[in-house]
């Protein structure tokens, strides 16, 4: 008994923070795309916010619920429906036991997530439930969600347990939702914030200009690896070589063809083009809800602006999170 | 003595990430360095450390800047890649470089040429040389392993006879059977998983790189001496069932 898969859709798996500790070894840290809405997804259900949770991605991916659970829907607008009815998002749910949730079409936003109050039963691996599927590891056996898989849940936390309770009797819906707009954007075109990367300089001052006023458009050849852009080429101001070193989530590296690409959660965790900047990490998730043909600007900012801007990224979680808390006293 | 902290220099990567540069190139002696620094900030996490990956001349240290600023903020909330920069740097004022333990010797059995090494035929060609030349040549060298990158558990190595550097293939394969064994320029490498790639393929073996299953999940860490060891197909094929059966 727990949530059969029904159709898979186009890519579903569970995420959770990542697998950190061992990118010595060439391991990846994965995780969800975009983390906050990921973490909100799980403080609405009284989960610890690092919680594995589904990430669905555009469209298709349908779940029949074999028992009464709590669930929390958030990140892009994937129009999902509980049978066939609108479901509302960025608030803790109950769903009947037989019910079934579908996700439709991308409205906005590229990838939805789907918490499970208790978390999903798939033992860790290094220490997260992160799927890697490269290596075959992690999340549901390794690998994504295909048709007719069944996942079981933990049990719920005393938090979950009350508020699962409190909505099983209550019969109207809570019209309470989470306010998400200051954390992650939903929009075709974004302005996206970095700082200089290592090898900023090596750039010529066109591309440097030319990077900083054109749209970039993010191709169809994107994944949760890395996005590629189609735009104006950026040149160096002479070939030279870099050995592979370290890489990270946001890195804009620039291969010969001048075409940057940003390097996304499922990253190596080495590489060795040229990296022109570096997305701020409180950037992060509205890109990673972007979708191909999406268009970036990009805008300059000092380090010590990127760093307050997570700290008050963080601030406002917290706030969020203590506002739950007293929700349910 | 030369202290840690000597030619060092500290950039950010990232808002959650810097780099710590310790020389040009690819030298033993940097790689010392490298592993130097690596063990004094693995062994004094300070608040806020995630993880170091080392690589041919610098290390990238990961840390939350979150917990950094806030473990700091009744001393005035200073922004954290500040801070991080100034605990390391302040640590490795206190350490001189040491020559670190003594490296392992990993062997590592490979079958060359046929089917599993494909290219072998053609690397022998291109330098007027017989597979079994390039073979004795590939496998009388110890290789040293300066980092771990590109895909979990494959090793980037030095050492190679330069008589042996062959460019990569035009046109990349579209699958690499995990095992193989290759050469693109004046490197040589292992793929640990199946994946697409342009290095020519000398030889398989039968040894897995990655170990997602143990701590740490990689046979090869940053420091290790490398020693390749030609095997026949029927040797491998023994070494391969008890690897599947273990």
């Amino acid at each position: 008994m727990g949530i059969k898969v029904l159709q898979p859709g186009m890519l579903a798996t569970i995420q959770d923070l990542g697998r950190y500790g061992l990118q010595k070894f060439g391991v990846i840290v994965g995780g969800a795309m975009d983390s906050i809405s990921l973490r909100i997804a799980n403080l609405l259900v009284g989960n610890s916010e690092g919680e594995g949770a589904l990430e669905v991605t555009l469209y298709g991916t349908t779940l029949l619920f074999e028992t009464d659970e709590l669930i929390a829907i958030t990140g892009g607008n994937l129009q999902p429906t509980i049978d066939g009815k609108e479901a509302p998002m960025w608030r803790p749910l109950f769903i009947q036991k037989g019910s079934v949730l579908k996700f439709n079409t991308a409205i906005s936003g590229c990838r939805a997530y789907v918490s499970f109050s208790g978390g999903i039963q798939v033992p860790k691996v290094m220490s997260s439930k992160s799927t890697y599927i490269r290596a075959g590891i992690g999340g549901f056996q390794g690998r994504k969600l295909l048709k007719n898989d069944v996942f079981e849940l933990d049990r719920r936390s005393e938090l979950g347990e009350n508020l699962f309770k409190q909505l099983k009797k209550e019969p109207t819906p809570l019209s309470w939702s989470a306010d998400y707009t200051s954390f992650v954007t939903f929009k075709k075109t974004q302005t996206i914030r970095f700082i200089r990367g290592s090898e900023y300089q090596h750039f010529d001052e066109e591309s440097l200009k030319t990077f900083l006023s054109t749209p970039y458009t993010i191709t169809t050849h994107s994944d949760r690896m890395g996005y590629r852009l189609e735009g104006e080429a950026i040149q160096l101001k002479e070939p030279f070589e870099l050995l592979s070193e370290g890489v990270t989530f946001g890195t804009i590296q620039v291969p010969p063809n001048g075409k940057p690409i940003i390097l996304m959660a499922d990253r190596q965790t080495t590489g060795g083009y040229p990296k022109i900047a570096q997305v701020i990490s409180a950037d992060l998730p509205s890109l990673a809800q972007m979708q191909a043909n999406g268009r970036v600007y990009f805008k300059e900012v000092t380090l010590e602006e990127a760093q307050l801007a997570l700290i008050q990224q963080e601030r406002k979680l917290k706030e969020l999170a203590f506002g739950l808390r007293l929700k349910r006293l | 003595m030369v202290n840690l902290k000597e030619n060092v220099q500290i950039r950010p990567l990232s808002d959650s990430a810097l780099v710590i540069h310790v020389g040009e190139g690819i030298s033993e002696a940097i790689h010392n360095k490298v592993k130097n620094i690596l063990n004094l900030l693995e062994r004094n996490p300070f608040e806020g450390f995630i993880e170091v990956v080392p690589a041919y001349n610098n290390l990238t240290v990961y840390y939350n800047p979150i917990e950094v600023y806030f473990s700091n903020i009744e001393k005035g909330g200073e922004m954290p890649y500040e801070k991080v920069k100034a605990t390391i740097l302040s640590l490795m004022n206190q350490s001189h470089i040491v020559e670190t333990t003594k490296e392992r010797v990993v062997k590592i059995p490979v079958v060359y040429g046929g089917e599993m090494g494909p290219d072998l035929e053609f690397v022998a060609s291109y330098h007027g040389l017989t597979p079994n030349e390039v073979i004795k040549i590939h496998s009388s060298v110890e290789y040293l392993v300066y980092m771990i990158g590109f895909a979990p558990g494959f090793p980037f190595m030095g050492g190679m006879d330069r008589q042996i550097a062959t460019p990569r293939k035009e046109t990349p394969r579209l699958s690499i059977t995990p095992g193989s064994v290759g050469i693109a320029g004046n490197q040589t490498g292992i793929y640990p998983l199946e994946t697409p790639g342009g290095w020519q393929i000398i030889g398989r073996t039968p040894s897995r790189l990655f170990l997602p299953e143990q701590s740490p999940p990689s046979l090869l860490q940053p420091g290790d001496r490398i020693q390749f060891v030609p095997i026949s197909l029927e040797e491998y094929k023994s070494d391969w069932e008890m690897e599947t059966w273990a």
